[in-house]
């Protein structure tokens, strides 16, 4: 007996699994119902937390200012923490073990731990938004000490963190016994390589968090005297920033992922993809100061080194993936036939196939909204323009709303028919709601910014400063933004509430497809299914995703010093 | 495909597409051309936020402000002093919960050494409509040399979040006409 044959210690579980008819991947019972939980779970928490930005939204519309003040700070709260954490995070735990367990045809590592993370998880956000609603922790989710929350608010985000830790090492292990037991060949695949840089670099989140949030629970609890602010926000940020380029690193393996199922593309060349992925483990941790430029007791040169330039190399990756996944479409789109002109590959791409149509507004809305603004922003100099005003918020629904959010709707379309093996019900609803959704995440994105540019403070109840002693008058334009803003928020609530609409229903009702294979409402490429070939293919010309590219670039240059400008006009400060 | 292995064993042997190659090169020195800008800005521009901080407890701090606001008052507007710093000289600014206080009297293209902390929670010095936004913590005392380049009156608004009173968070700084008079 050599030791290769020794069992591993404790007994193997029985392992039930099936063949995915569309797909040809085999897919584990366990992982399956894990899978099917944590999604579920995550479009609970979306519906509730965007409940709560609707209110929050209509209450900064100054015509409407529909909640009281102390209303209105206790759901921006929990607005924060139920969309940033527990529905993209959920939602994420659920990419994970699908890029895993599924896409390699593998077991799932310890499903019992992975069930027990996701108790732990459902009961941290329980007990934040019990803390929260109780109205003693409307602390903003940053929860920036010296204020002070219920120590249950930091407990309930404790526990989520522990749980998504756990989650984090099912993962990982999935990885280890997928090689082990061979249920693939060479190297992962580059959507599994995507959601391994997410996975990394969640560990080093989750780990600042743990280091942060611990203290400051004994510090609630009267344990602990004293938390710097300033430490406590370096620190903090390490999570807070590190776990947008988690979500990044999350909504790009979606596109390439996405990309394969409805055109089978596959990427223009395997090492460039995978490189920019490193990219980000590299430098993107290191970003935490682009929170902090405003701060004192920092200097400029740490300022410039950490937010910046090591900022600008992981900026360096999501610029390659900005003409990568285009450039894969296009290129398989051209192989589809689709070869007139420069943009023929686009005008007939699946329009009407919500996976695509959310995946390719994900993209644009994601490089032009979210990136080119998150770049401004993070510019030591300029960031003072807009700190803290609503700027921010501005920037980063163009991100986590438009990108990643967006992005995630977008796969539930096929992990609804693949996973949940029921059919899309009202397909011609599903046709219409990532454009309503990406249009109005597009709109509060661009209000706000706009808004911010007039100088209009975040988390604010009341920008006429009706009760204030010294009063001031914001500049008219401001009223007009925020007003467009509500109209943009009423316009992604009802995108967002047709897409939990269609999701619930469809886990419900929809057409079981386990009984036979039916044809798909949107259908795979069939590409999709040919294992036998892929890997990187060579010299495709690609002058519609040049073009894209070139639209961008020149936009990002005219934006950025555009900045600049109106910098150089405010009062003259060193 | 993306969702299945590539063809080469090992990933890092997979060819390279000459556009992509293009683009990373140009996306590459984009970045670098950003991040000298930043520093070169250091050199050449005039708006740098200061690096010069000291640690300061609330109640010194706010022991600092009355005397300052005692030296120099001119003048009160809704209950709060208005106060003149010698040109060139420092003013202080007391964050708290709500107000910004006092009321600062600036001359037009002066310099003055403008120190900010706070006295309880941290808070958002944000001067409209020049739109300037630096955060303000308590236990650090920021020094920052302003010069304001056009007269009238700026508000003050708080624009980090600070409880229930954060949107009455309001201040004031004036700034006069250029000494001299006549403006161009
Ligand atoms: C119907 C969709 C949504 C609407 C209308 C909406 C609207 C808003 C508004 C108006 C604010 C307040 C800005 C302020 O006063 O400072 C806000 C804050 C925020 N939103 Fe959303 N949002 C939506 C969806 C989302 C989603 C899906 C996410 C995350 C994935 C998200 C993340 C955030 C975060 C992190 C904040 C900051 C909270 C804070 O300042 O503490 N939002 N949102
Ligand atoms: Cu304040
Ligand atoms: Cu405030």
């Amino acid at each position: 007996m050599t030791a290769a044959d020794i069992p591993i210690s404790g007994a193997r579980r029985d392992v039930v699994s099936r063949i995915c008819g569309y797909t040809g991947f085999r897919v584990e019972a366990a992982a399956q119902q894990l899978i099917k939980a944590n999604a579920v779970v995550a479009v609970i928490f979306l519906a509730w937390g965007g409940l709560m930005g609707l209110l929050v939204a209509l209450t900064r519309w100054p015509a409407v200012h529909l909640l009281p003040a102390d209303w209105f700070y206790l759901l921006l709260t929990g607005h924060g923490a139920n969309v940033l954490l527990f529905w993209i995070i959920f939602f994420e735990v659920a990419v994970l073990y699908f890029a895993s367990a599924v896409i390699l045809s593998s077991r799932l590592a310890a499903p019992r731990i992975a069930w027990l993370a996701f108790v732990l998880m459902v009961l941290g956000a329980i007990t934040a938004n019990v803390a929260v609603l109780q109205g003693n922790s409307s602390v903003m989710f940053t929860s920036y000490p010296p204020m002070e929350a219920a120590p249950h608010f930091y407990l309930g985000l404790i526990l989520f963190a522990v749980g998504a830790l756990l989650a984090l090492g099912v993962f990982f292990a999935t990885l280890v016994i997928a090689r082990e037991e061979r249920t693939y060949q060479g190297s992962i695949p580059l959507v599994t390589f995507g959601a391994l840089t997410a996975a990394i670099i969640a560990v080093f989140t989750l780990a600042s968090g743990a280091i942060i949030l611990v203290p400051t629970f004994l510090w609630s609890l009267g344990l602990i005297p004293y938390i710097d602010p300033l430490m406590y926000k370096v620190v903090w940020w390490g999570m807070g920033h590190s776990s947008q380029q988690v979500n990044v690193a999350a909504h790009v393996s979606v596109w390439y992922l996405i990309a394969a199922l409805t055109v089978g593309a596959k990427p223009l060349s395997e090492k460039v993809s995978r490189t920019a992925f490193f990219l980000y483990i590299l430098f993107l941790q290191l970003a935490s100061a682009h929170h902090l430029l405003a701060e004192p007791g920092l200097s400029s040169a740490w300022k410039i080194v950490n937010a910046s330039y090591l900022m600008y190399l992981a900026v360096l990756a999501s610029m390659i993936h900005g003409l990568t996944v285009p450039g894969a479409i296009e290129a398989a789109q051209r192989r589809n036939g689709f070869t007139k002109g420069v943009f023929e590959w686009l005008r007939k791409a699946p329009w009407g196939n919500p996976a695509f149509s959310g995946m390719f507004l994900s993209l644009v809305l994601f490089g032009f909204i979210g990136g080119i603004s998150g770049v401004v922003l993070g510019t030591e100099q300029l960031n003072v323009l807009m700190h803290n005003t609503l700027y921010a918020p501005g920037h980063f629904h163009g991100t986590v709303v438009a990108g990643t959010t967006l992005a995630f709707m977008a796969i539930t379309y096929y992990v609804l028919p693949l996973i949940f093996q029921r059919d899309i019900i009202w397909p011609k609803l599903a046709k219409y709601q990532p454009y309503i959704f990406g249009i109005g995440a597009a709109g509060i994105s661009l209000f706000m910014m706009g808004a911010g540019t007039l100088g209009v403070p975040r988390r604010h109840w009341d920008i006429t400063f009706a009760d204030a002693n010294l009063g001031f008058e914001i500049a008219p334009g401001a009223f007009l933004m925020m007003a467009l803003n509500g109209l943009s928020a009423i316009l992604a609530a009802i995108g967002g509430l047709l897409y939990i609409a269609i999701t619930v229903g469809t886990v419900l009702f929809g057409k079981r497809l386990d009984r036979e294979a039916v044809p798909l409402t949107f259908p795979l490429h069939s590409a999709a299914k040919v294992v036998g070939q892929y890997g990187s293919y060579n010299t495709v010309k690609l002058p519609g995703t040049i073009t894209l590219v070139a639209v961008f670039f020149i936009a990002f240059l005219l934006y950025y010093f555009i900045n600049w400008k109106y910098l150089s006009e405010v009062w003259l400060f060193r | 495909m993306t969702i299945a292995s590539p063809e080469k064993r090992v990933w890092w042997n997979e060819p390279i597409e000459r556009v992509e190659l293009i683009w990373i090169a140009i996306a590459f020195l984009w970045g670098l051309f950003m991040f000298f800008f930043m520093v070169a800005w250091h050199f050449f521009g005039g708006q740098n936020l200061s690096n010069e901080t000291y640690r300061v407890t609330p109640g010194e701090y706010e022991q600092k402000v009355y005397d300052f606001a005692g030296q120099y008052q001119v003048g009160e507007e809704a209950g709060v002093p208005v106060v003149q710093p010698p040109v060139g000289g420092d003013a202080y600014m007391l964050a708290r919960l709500w107000e910004w206080w006092p009321i600062l009297q600036l001359r037009e293209g002066e310099s003055y050494r403008i120190h900010l902390s706070s006295a309880d929670w941290q808070h958002g010095f944000s001067l409209l409509p020049t739109n300037i936004n630096i955060q303000v913590h308590p236990g650090y005392e920021h020094v920052i040399t302003v010069t304001p380049t056009e007269a009238g009156e700026y508000g003050i608004v708080c624009n980090e979040y600070c409880g229930i009173g954060h949107h009455q968070m309001l201040g004031r700084i004036i700034v006069l006409a250029s000494e001299g008079g006549a403006q161009p």
